[in-house]
């Protein structure tokens, strides 16, 4: 087995990216991700890669989206009202079908909120969070090594389907340290295929034009359905998820991230005193894994739903379960973290019910 | 038969939407002209965007990407940072530029980022029908100051070139008009030396231009160049405000 290096969830973030061939950072201060632009600048640094601290996170979106254009593998880190500033920007890079990466470790809100773990922002992150028709790709790691992972993921994806993505994580991923195994072999930016819509100067050829408009009659309408069909194919190929003891269970969890942790620690001590509890781990949450999910659904009579919000991934829940399933929620707003023991209570709860 | 005259090949065929007697159309074809003359039309990334000329990207026949208002001067420096070796302009209106892209344009030039920025000022929004602008003149009327514009609750001008010559960042800075032929050729000038400036590396340089915006000012286009060199450049005194190069000598 290869080696294992304790990291950061932040750091192992920057790894990450730069493990990925990522050569562009532009970001604003925000807690609690501070760590990763820091270390950011010093690795950037390192690496000949380009660290820019931006005036806003209006002003990185959318160096994201020139460097992008450019044919850089870029990115950005912030947390929640940082994204939210965002949003603008990345109507237009989804409209323009370019890809980039975007990282919310997301904080407790509404407004200012607090600094502290929460998953409150999925509506924005699964529902296209800006304006106009669109979706990004959404990853949500739940251990350093995912938050290590998921960056050349999130590029590969992105790059596949030219669509930005996210990672959606928390402060408590962020600033938590486990160890890592750094898999497989860093990209050189320089050996990634030059794409035929890249900005480069328009030396011997047409030249090229990035854009998100079309105002000829009918036409944005017919580019739109295009990026329908693209939807689509990843909502049917990108489905990701990871299931714990699904397959005798009568009780099944569905949390995403810290919650996801959190979910499977209170599994355990179900599972110690014979209750049948599994857990449905959605990785994706959009394309969110609805086709395991509607499965389960056909034979798992309660589901579990546990999330540091009011309650939005829940809904998605509902979508695919279409009546089939009684739901069930533990939610926690505004920074507030669930326990073992209280969802242990709530499995208890709901097994009295049967 | 000789062409004698024709469109340059810094520019595309397609026909601009520009209102009869606009200073876009004119502005476009000495970047034309200067993206053949200066031979860069195939190492040039332009920013088109939102306002009247939010077709630029059609317009020039080079690389273009159009973006988000106010936000070119970002974008442009995801592009050249990205792309060095490549002449990367914006072209934005003073909407976009003054009011809702003030900060990048202020930390773009404090950067002194290696790109050029050309900045049309006609004192009013064009594109959304003739409100007020940073740069509507004081007393002057718009779609949103019908009495003319009121100093005391709607504020004064932003004078871009005298902001951002407070910074240290910027390289060059000049304000030229497109009134008149001789402004022209002086704005074709200060646009070259521009683009050679990034050329060479030097950094910054922003080009503001006083430009006719016949329909936004309710006037004839004769008037409204009348009106550049009578009212406007009094506002917004012509020449050059910044040049390192200059003060290396
Ligand atoms: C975020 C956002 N706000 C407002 C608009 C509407 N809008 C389009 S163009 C424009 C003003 C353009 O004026 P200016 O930059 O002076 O350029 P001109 O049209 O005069 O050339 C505005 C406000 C928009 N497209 N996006
Ligand atoms: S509205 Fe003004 S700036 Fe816009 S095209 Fe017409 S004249 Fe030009």
């Amino acid at each position: 087995m290869a080696e294992k290096e304790l990291m950061y969830g932040n750091h192992a973030l920057v790894e990450g990216v730069i493990h990925a061939g990522c050569r562009f950072f532009a970001g604003y201060p925000i807690t609690p991700q501070n760590e990763s632009p820091e270390y950011m600048s010093i690795r950037m640094n390192e690496v000949g890669g380009v660290f820019l601290q931006t005036e806003s996170e209006i002003a990185a979106i959318n160096m994201l989206f020139g460097a992008a254009a450019a044919g850089a593998r870029a990115m950005t880190s912030s947390s929640s009202p940082g994204i939210s500033l965002m949003q603008e920007g990345l109507s237009y890079i989804a409209g323009a079908d370019v890809p980039v990466l975007v990282v919310n470790i997301a904080r407790g809100g509404p407004g200012l909120g607090n600094i502290a773990p929460a998953q409150s922002d999925y509506f924005q992150a699964v529902k296209s969070g800006g304006h106009g028709d669109y979706h990004t790709i959404v990853l949500a790691p739940n251990s350093v090594q995912e938050m290590f992972e998921f960056p050349r993921l999130a590029f590969e994806l992105a790059e596949k389907y030219r669509n930005p993505a996210l990672i959606l994580a928390d402060g408590l991923l962020g600033q938590m340290m486990e160890p890592v195994e750094i898999k497989g072999e860093p990209i050189d930016p320089k050996t990634l295929p030059e794409q035929d819509w890249w900005l480069t100067g328009c030396k011997g050829r047409e030249k090229r034009v990035i854009r998100s408009y079309d105002l000829r009659p009918g036409k944005l309408e017919e580019w739109n359905w295009r990026r329908w069909e693209k939807y689509q194919k990843i909502l049917k190929n990108e489905q990701r998820y990871e299931d714990i003891k699904i397959d005798d269970a009568d009780i099944l969890i569905v949390a995403y991230g810290t919650s996801a942790r959190v979910a499977e620690a209170g599994l355990r001590i179900a599972r110690q005193k014979g209750l049948k509890v599994g857990l449905l781990r959605p990785i994706t949450l959009w394309p969110f894994p609805s086709d395991i999910l509607s499965e389960l659904s056909k034979r798992i009579e309660d589901i579990l739903v546990v999330e540091m919000s009011l309650g939005q991934m829940i809904e998605d829940v509902k979508l695919v379960v279409e009546g089939r399933s009684k739901i069930h929620f533990i939610g926690h707003p505004g920074g507030g973290l669930p326990n073992a023991q209280e969802i242990y209570n709530k499995i208890l709860e709901i097994r009295s019910k049967k | 038969m000789k062409l004698l005259f024709g469109r340059p090949a810094g520019l595309t065929d397609i026909n601009q939407r520009y209102c009869p007697g606009c200073g876009h159309g004119i502005v476009h074809r000495l970047i034309g002209e200067l993206l053949v003359e200066m031979n860069i039309r195939e190492k040039t990334i332009g920013v088109a965007p939102v306002g009247c000329s939010v077709f630029a990207d059609e317009y020039f026949n080079c690389d273009m990407i159009q973006v988000p208002h106010g936000r070119a001067p970002a974008v442009a420096t995801g592009i050249k940072r990205t792309r060095p070796d490549c002449m990367v302009f914006t072209y934005q209106g003073d909407g976009d530029l003054a009011a809702i892209g003030t900060a990048e344009m202020i930390h773009v030039a404090a950067r002194n980022e290696n790109i050029t920025i050309i900045f049309i000022n006609n004192a009013i929004y064009g594109m959304t029908g003739g409100q007020l602008a940073p740069t509507t003149l004081p007393g002057m009327r718009s779609t949103t100051s019908v009495k003319g514009r009121d100093v005391v609750t709607q504020g004064y001008p932003i004078k871009v070139c005298e902001l951002l010559n407070a910074l240290d960042g910027p390289y060059y800075l000049e304000r030229v008009a497109v009134d008149i032929p001789r402004n022209i050729i002086k704005t074709k000038k200060a646009i070259k030396t521009a683009f050679q400036y990034q050329l060479d590396n030097k950094g910054f340089s922003l080009i503001e231009i006083l430009s006719m915006c016949p329909t936004g000012w309710g006037v004839t286009p004769v008037q409204a160049k009348k009106w550049i060199a009578e009212v406007m450049a009094n506002y917004y005194p012509l020449g050059e405000l910044r040049n390192r190069a200059k003060e290396a000598k």
